[in-house]
């Protein structure tokens, strides 16, 4: 009888230490919750911000990740204008082709043109990083199960030196939130490394609070559309299911139960 | 034999095709004069559902199929096109998805009604095993459909689920190989799930329909689990249950809107926003949320064979049910021993869908073996016996006539008859 409580006791704690035990092992450490513009139910996109966070995207990111699911033409839906755009797409000369004489050749990008990627593929990427793959960021918000936190934490959550006692790994780079720790990417954001152009002290957190914006547009564009229609389409269903309850209070109102 | 078919119908037009085809009158006997218990609870509207999410399944996979490409090169930009470029294609492909978890929802709500009412009873046997076959057809289905964006998960659930038929003596490595169409998943494997991915849901339409004249030649069951004695105790399907219905069509579809509009990846797993890649194994792979009973079913025993063995069988019991449970009663409220016991198979499930999303290690290999003897236990040990133990409550008279408090004959030999001869 004793023992067999004890032995519940003991399955209990075991269930209840399950969770704190994998954190140990520092596997995956939740990131802490973040205030975003376009969080809870009806958050919209700050558009100042994701246009920050593409200049940040563009200076810094583009370098090594490309965004291959993203136009040019889609920045329009963060506020800029069309010449903005098609200033911003010609900036790149991206591979077109074959002309009549079957040869490829390089022209300026178009509005229409998908984000050049900064590597023609996955090998040449890993060649110029050590053989890390830095990976496609236009759907980054909704591929790690921490979302914008998670994305906000990784890039602000760099250590010069690994915590005391953890041996260094020659190339990697410690950070408190990448799974494993040690992740292939450098720190890419450092203080005042870039220039906004709207004048915003650019320091390491408001570029990655900036840049994560930016992605969380990028991975969901539709989401304001999204929720928009949702607050009608449920408002709809909820007076109709009004009424549709009192035809059918009055339709069983002649029935004796 | 031949000759026009005698129509009711007043409108001529209606008249001149009801009586060379008789559907109008066929459609007014089976759906609006269709003699109906007057005793449902709102748990009877979850069928209906059903149907109405089968047809949304069905239109929005179409529209889909018009704008994704089975080719594992393209099939996940294929879907990022239809989130981005395609008119309203977030809106078609979060329905969709999140429909297959409605769909799942109101089905498993629909399955523990039958099981807590006793309406897999004779003489509703045949009814309930083609409910057991539409569950089978829309797991397949499902399985395939999940594929078929051919994200992280896509590809490692086809890898750990089609791997399963390994396990079968001799002849599984060959079994795996052609269902694969090749080495391991890849593209033939992705043209074959979207090519059956597209027919199995017309297969249910089918059983569907077979379902439903089933059920038109037993008439539904009730809340009390007693036969309706006479007119008194029914009433027209229209318009009492197509109102009911109605309402309850719009609170499901609140719930279903909230779950597109507000939170669609909510329900999904963020991996398979990663495009497949069969050189990267994810950390976990797990299963959508309606199959995670089954999965943690599955890893419950250490031997393979085993596991599948037991994961097939826990459908496989469902269509002996029938035979299973030997109380005469069908309905729990008038079985007091019973009761308790099914609530704790309500549970057994859902502690077996937690577990199912845990690692398969430690404290949660114990609780789902524990969660998946339970399951067995419940069909094949208390069902039969209790049938035989169990003294039931005093039923009602009739429908009309509920039971007067503490009174009521009960009736003889309780546990032997069979009430709707009582
Ligand atoms: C010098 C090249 C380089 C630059 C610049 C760079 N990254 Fe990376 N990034 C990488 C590499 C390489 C990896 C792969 C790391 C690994 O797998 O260990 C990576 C991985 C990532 C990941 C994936 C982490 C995960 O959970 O798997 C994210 C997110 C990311 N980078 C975001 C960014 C953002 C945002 C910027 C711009 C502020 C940026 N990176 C700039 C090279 C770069
Ligand atoms: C029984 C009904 C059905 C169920 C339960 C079902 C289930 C699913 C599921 C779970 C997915 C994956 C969703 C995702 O993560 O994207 C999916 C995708 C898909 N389904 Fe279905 N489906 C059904 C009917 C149909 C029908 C009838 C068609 C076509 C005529 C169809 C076409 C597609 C297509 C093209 C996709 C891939 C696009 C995408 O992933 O969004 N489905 N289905």
């Amino acid at each position: 009888m004793m023992r067999s409580l004890r032995n519940a006791v003991v399955a209990a704690a075991l269930v209840l230490a399950t969770p704190f035990a994998a954190n140990a092992a520092g596997e995956v450490v939740k990131p802490p919750a973040q205030d975003w513009s376009f969080g809870g139910l009806f958050g919209t996109f700050d558009r100042a911000s994701a246009q920050r966070g593409f200049q940040v995207y563009k200076e810094v990111c583009a370098a090594c990740h490309a965004m291959k699911q993203i136009s040019y033409r889609n920045l329009a839906e963060i506020g800029l204008s069309e010449d903005e755009i098609r200033a911003i797409a010609a900036e790149v000369q991206v591979q077109d082709g074959p002309n009549d004489d079957g040869e490829m050749f390089e022209r300026p990008g178009r509005a229409s043109d998908r984000f050049r990627s900064p590597f023609p593929n996955e090998r040449a990427a890993r060649a110029v990083n050590n053989g890390a793959y830095p990976v496609d960021l236009s759907l980054i918000i909704k591929a790690r199960g921490g979302g914008a936190d998670y994305l906000y934490a990784l890039l602000t959550g760099y250590r010069d030196e690994p915590p005391p006692g953890v041996p260094v790994m020659d190339g990697m780079h410690y950070n408190d939130y990448f799974p494993g720790h040690w992740i292939a990417m450098g720190r890419p954001l450092n203080d005042d490394q870039i220039v906004y152009a709207d004048g915003t002290p650019a320091t390491t957190s408001q570029m990655a609070r900036d840049v994560t914006t930016f992605m969380a547009w990028a991975a969901e564009p539709e989401l304001e559309q999204r929720r928009a229609m949702g607050v009608r389409v449920i408002l709809f269903l909820t007076i109709l299911a009004g009424m549709t309850y009192a035809v059918k209070r009055k339709i069983w109102a002649d029935l004796k139960h | 034999m031949a000759g026009l078919h005698k129509s009711d119908m007043k409108n001529p037009v209606v008249r001149w095709i009801d009586e060379r085809l008789p559907i109008p009158s066929m459609l007014n006997k089976e759906y609006a004069q269709f003699p109906t218990p007057k005793n449902f609870n709102y748990f009877w509207n979850f069928g209906a559902l059903a149907m109405v999410n089968l047809v949304v399944m069905i239109v929005t996979g179409i529209f889909l199929a018009m704008h994704y490409t089975a080719h594992t090169a393209y099939a996940f930009d294929s879907v990022e096109r239809i989130m981005r470029d395609v008119n309203y294609g977030w809106l078609i492909r979060y329905i969709h998805m999140n429909g297959a978890s409605m769909f799942f929802i109101v089905v498993y709500i629909h399955i523990f009604r039958g099981l807590y009412y006793g309406s897999y009873k004779t003489p509703r046997e045949l009814l309930w095993m083609l409910g057991v076959v539409i569950l089978l057809l829309m797991m397949a289905t499902a399985f395939m459909g999940y594929v078929l964006p051919w994200g992280q998960m896509s590809f490692w659930g086809a890898t750990v689920i089609t791997n399963l038929f390994s396990a079968i003596p001799i002849v599984g490595p060959d079994i795996v190989v052609w269902l694969w169409g090749g080495f391991s998943v890849d593209n033939p494997t992705l043209n074959r799930f979207f090519s059956l991915h597209y027919l199995l849901p017309f297969l249910i339409v089918g059983v569907v329909f077979l379902h439903v004249v089933a059920l038109h030649i037993t008439g539904s069951n009730n809340p009390l689990g007693i036969e309706p004695k006479g007119p008194q105790d029914t009433i027209p399907f229209h318009p009492y249950y197509t109102i009911k219905d109605t309402f309850g069509l719009c609170i499901y579809l609140i719930v279903f809107a909230f779950l597109v509009f507000f939170m669609p990846n909510y329900l999904g797993h963020a991996d398979n926003y990663i495009p497949a890649n069969p050189l990267v194994t994810p950390a976990h792979i797990v299963p959508e949320w309606y199959f995670l009973p089954f999965y943690a079913i599955l890893r419950a025993v250490p031997d393979k064979l085993g596991g599948v063995l037991l994961m097939f069988g826990s459908i496989a019991v469902l269509f002996v049910l029938p035979w299973l449970d030997t109380s005469p009663v069908r309905s729990m409220k008038f079985r007091p021993l019973a009761r308790p016991f099914f609530w704790m198979f309500a549970i057994a499930c859902v502690v077996l869908g937690y577990a199912g999303a845990m690692p398969a290690e430690g404290i949660w290999v114990t609780i789902s073996r524990v969660g998946t003897a339970y399951y067995f236990m419940y069909f094949l040990v208390i069902l039969p016996v209790l049938g035989k133990l169990e003294r039931p409550r005093p039923l009602p008279e009739s429908i009309s006539a509920p039971v007067l408090r503490g009174g009521g004959p009960v009736p003889a030999g309780a546990s032997a008859k069979p009430m709707e001869k009582a």
